[in-house]
């Protein structure tokens, strides 16, 4: 057996329809929508502001602080039960080291960049969704950054690597799969986030790491070209 | 707030407008969209001029409570997300969200717009559990009103998921929809008092000045079926009267966009 | 000989090239990456010959030493106040910074009360953001009756003018006095209908900022809000 056409016609290096929106909760001071497929992600940002409670200042520079959150009817199935759970723990952590190399809060000693990620729909990739919808409203925030940051998840689905694993692709029955959301700072190409699970090959990885940076300056484009938007010339 | 600050909004409604050019008893513009999710079963988008509240419906099949054998059951929960205003915080529900979530929840249920006898598959057995989720998405006052418009929209947005008796296939969506009673499905109006006005649907300044609120759930023939007051400061009878006036009135309004 | 990558004038996201070439000097909102010149943050080009900077679009207050600002009482110390002063940080005004001599043993809140809000002027500012603020000098004072909002600090130029020409047309079109601080914070005092008439200006002015003709485009929604022809001397 081997996976030779995807389920939803994608070709192999292709992500699903990706939708991009910044300046999208009014509140905050930084805010974006990141759709892709069915996977969607609101990012906002809060800060820099007093952080509380105060030991974890830091008289060098600012923090960034992450948290990830699926709403209770995100996904498909059974409600998810609210509240911060192991898995959003880690997947808030990854997406801090994911954003961090492009921020720079050495102006804002002491305080602290709260990006609140939330998913009120899901259909795998969410991480990734995620920390390009936060990369949006860091920039949206005007947070000092050096760069921005994309990310997509690279599949291997029995045999073939794929771009933008959906759910259907994630659990795939007739083979294995492995599962590999990267993270790609832009101008630089370096990787900023870098998980995998399932079993894979050293060449595998270097191809899925090429494929990846591929689709990131994709969604890159998508994403400043959402930044931009909102500054645009409305017509009267 | 001090007192010259809290004096600017009082001038402003002894002239008989609001700060920000409305009338007391206008809402801001609202918009209703529903099926905003493919993956819950039922969902709706409220807004209300800036604020933004979204709620999701999940079903599950759960054995009835004792006391209950031949009725489904429903539960809401309210999440004052921290990404919707800068005085959230995360962890668990704060307590105006579980008032949101408790006051929704006794429009819903003591209006009896649900059958829930209808909700039952199999006596003692089996029954269909509705699961309400209310999410802030942006915080710009009158979170109430907006959670229980957002509610009955994704209530009536609902299409059961297909069930054989052992399993729920979340993934094939009936056409059947939730055994509503339109009729007794309640509007919830909040009416705030600020001085010796009484103004609806207020953003987070006024909300500042707020000294008493009464949240009057209406159904369609003008019978009360949920009353919740807040605010630090007492009502009179003739205050209640009056607030139960504006807020019967406004729930026609309210209605339309259901 | 270099060459520029974007036109002036245009919105540049983070990590954005504006410029290949040693000929060009990076400024602010900027910094130098081999012989490329990048964005290192949202904002508007400005190009001025050969040096490039970046005016931030979005962001919070940074508190810069000699700003007028409005600044809000929010706790009262043995020998001064506390103000919030619409940052991440707040500021100290010391008693011996207050308008008049105040003995030691007197009532502070006299002066200036909790929740009052009040211009005053930043004296200092340190590396690790501790904000000194002084009541010396003109037009610092306590503001009384009026409503405050809140703008982006970063479009407050815009809503000043040049040598104040846009906020001296808001004040003779709608005959409110108005104090707009450089930390983002408006006092507005004038009639209801005029005060809301301000409010719904400033927000066009805050939301237009960038856009070319904003002068005249407020000049034109001013006339039409108060029904009034305004005469202007071009300062532009």
């Amino acid at each position: 057996m081997s996976y030779t056409k995807r389920n939803d016609g994608r070709k192999f290096d292709e992500t699903r329809p990706v939708e991009a929106k910044a300046g999208v909760i009014k509140r905050a001071d930084g805010s974006a929508y990141f759709k892709m497929g069915k996977t969607v992600a609101y990012a906002a940002v809060y800060g820099p502001r007093e952080i509380h409670p105060k030991f974890l200042q830091n008289p060098r520079k600012g923090k960034l602080r992450c948290f990830y959150n699926m709403m209770p009817f995100s996904s498909m199935g059974e409600r998810v039960r609210p509240g911060a759970n192991r898995r959003a723990k880690e997947i808030a952590m990854v997406t801090e080291k994911a954003l961090l190399p492009v921020v720079d809060l050495t102006e804002s000693p002491n305080s602290v960049v709260d990006v609140f990620i939330e998913l009120p729909q899901t259909d795998a990739g969410t991480r990734c969704a995620g920390i390009c919808a936060a990369s949006m409203a860091l920039a949206d925030a005007g947070i000092p950054m050096k760069d921005m940051v994309a990310a997509v998840s690279i599949g291997r689905v029995d045999d073939k690597l794929v771009v933008d694993l959906d759910y259907s692709e994630e659990s795939y029955e007739d083979g294995t799969v492995a599962d590999i959301p990267i993270a790609v700072v832009s101008r630089t190409g370096e990787i900023s986030l870098l998980q995998m699970d399932g079993e894979l090959s050293r060449d595998e990885l270097k191809q899925a790491l090429e494929m990846a940076k591929k689709a990131c300056s994709k969604i890159d484009k998508i994403q400043r070209d959402a930044l931009k938007k909102k500054y645009e010339v409305k017509n009267e | 707030m001090n007192r010259e600050q809290k004096d600017y909004i009082l001038n402003f409604l002894e002239k008989g407008i609001r700060f920000d050019g409305r009338k007391l008893d206008e809402y801001r513009p609202i918009k209703i969209e529903t099926g905003f999710s493919e993956n819950a079963e039922g969902s709706a988008r409220v807004i209300i001029g800036d604020t933004i509240v979204l709620a999701g419906v999940k079903l599950s099949v759960e054995e009835p409570y004792p006391d209950t054998p031949d009725k489904g059951t429903m539960m809401i929960n309210a999440e004052l997300m921290p990404l919707s205003s800068p005085d959230f915080e995360p962890g668990p529900p704060a307590i105006q969200a579980i008032e949101i979530a408790r006051v929704v929840d006794r429009g819903i249920r003591e209006s009896g717009s649900i059958d829930t006898k209808k909700l039952c598959i199999k006596k003692e057995e089996k029954a269909w559990c509705i699961l309400i989720d209310i999410c802030t998405l942006n915080d710009d006052g009158n979170l109430l009103d907006a959670s229980a418009l957002a509610v009955i929209a994704a209530l009536q947005d609902t299409k059961m998921p297909s069930y054989n008796g052992k399993v729920v296939d979340y993934k094939k969506k009936t056409k059947e929809t939730l055994p509503l009673n339109l009729k007794k499905i309640p509007t919830s109006c909040t009416v705030s008092k600020i001085g010796n006005h009484f103004i609806v649907d207020p953003v987070p300044e006024e909300e500042e000045k707020v000294e008493a609120r009464l949240t009057v759930e209406v159904e369609e023939d003008g019978t009360l079926c949920a009353l919740q007051k807040g605010g630090d400061k007492p009502l009179t009878a003739e205050d209640i009267d009056k607030i139960v006036g504006i807020g019967i009135e406004k729930s026609k309004e309210l209605r339309k966009f259901l | 000989m270099g060459k520029l990558l974007v036109e002036d004038k245009t919105i540049v996201t983070p990590g954005e090239e504006l410029a290949e070439g040693m000929d060009f000097l990076p400024a602010e909102g900027t910094f130098r990456d081999k012989d490329k010149i990048i964005a290192s943050g949202l904002g508007l080009v400005n190009i001025n010959g050969r040096v490039i900077k970046t005016i931030p679009v979005a962001g919070r207050y940074a508190p810069k030493k000699g700003d007028t600002i409005i600044a809000k009482v929010t706790n009262i110390l043995m020998s001064g106040w506390i103000l919030d002063i619409g940052s991440a940080y707040s500021a100290v005004l010391s008693v011996k910074e207050a308008k008049d001599f105040i003995r030691r043993d007197e009532d502070l809140t006299r002066y200036y009360n909790i929740d009052d809000y009040i211009v005053t002027n930043i004296v200092m500012v340190t590396s690790q953001k501790l904000v000194d603020a002084s009541m010396k000098g003109p037009g610092m004072r306590k503001l009384i009756g009026g409503r405050i909002i809140k703008v982006n600090s970063n479009k407050v130029p815009r809503i000043i003018g040049k040598k104040g020409s846009m906020v001296s047309m808001i004040k003779n079109a709608t005959d409110c006095s108005i104090t707009v601080g450089q930390n983002g914070i408006v006092w507005i005092n004038g009639s209801p209908e005029n005060e809301i008439i301000v409010v719904k200006t400033i927000k066009k002015i805050e939301q237009e900022a960038h856009i070319s003709g904003l002068t005249d485009r407020i000049k034109t929604f001013l006339e039409k809000e108060t029904n009034k022809k305004i005469n202007i001397e071009k300062v532009e």
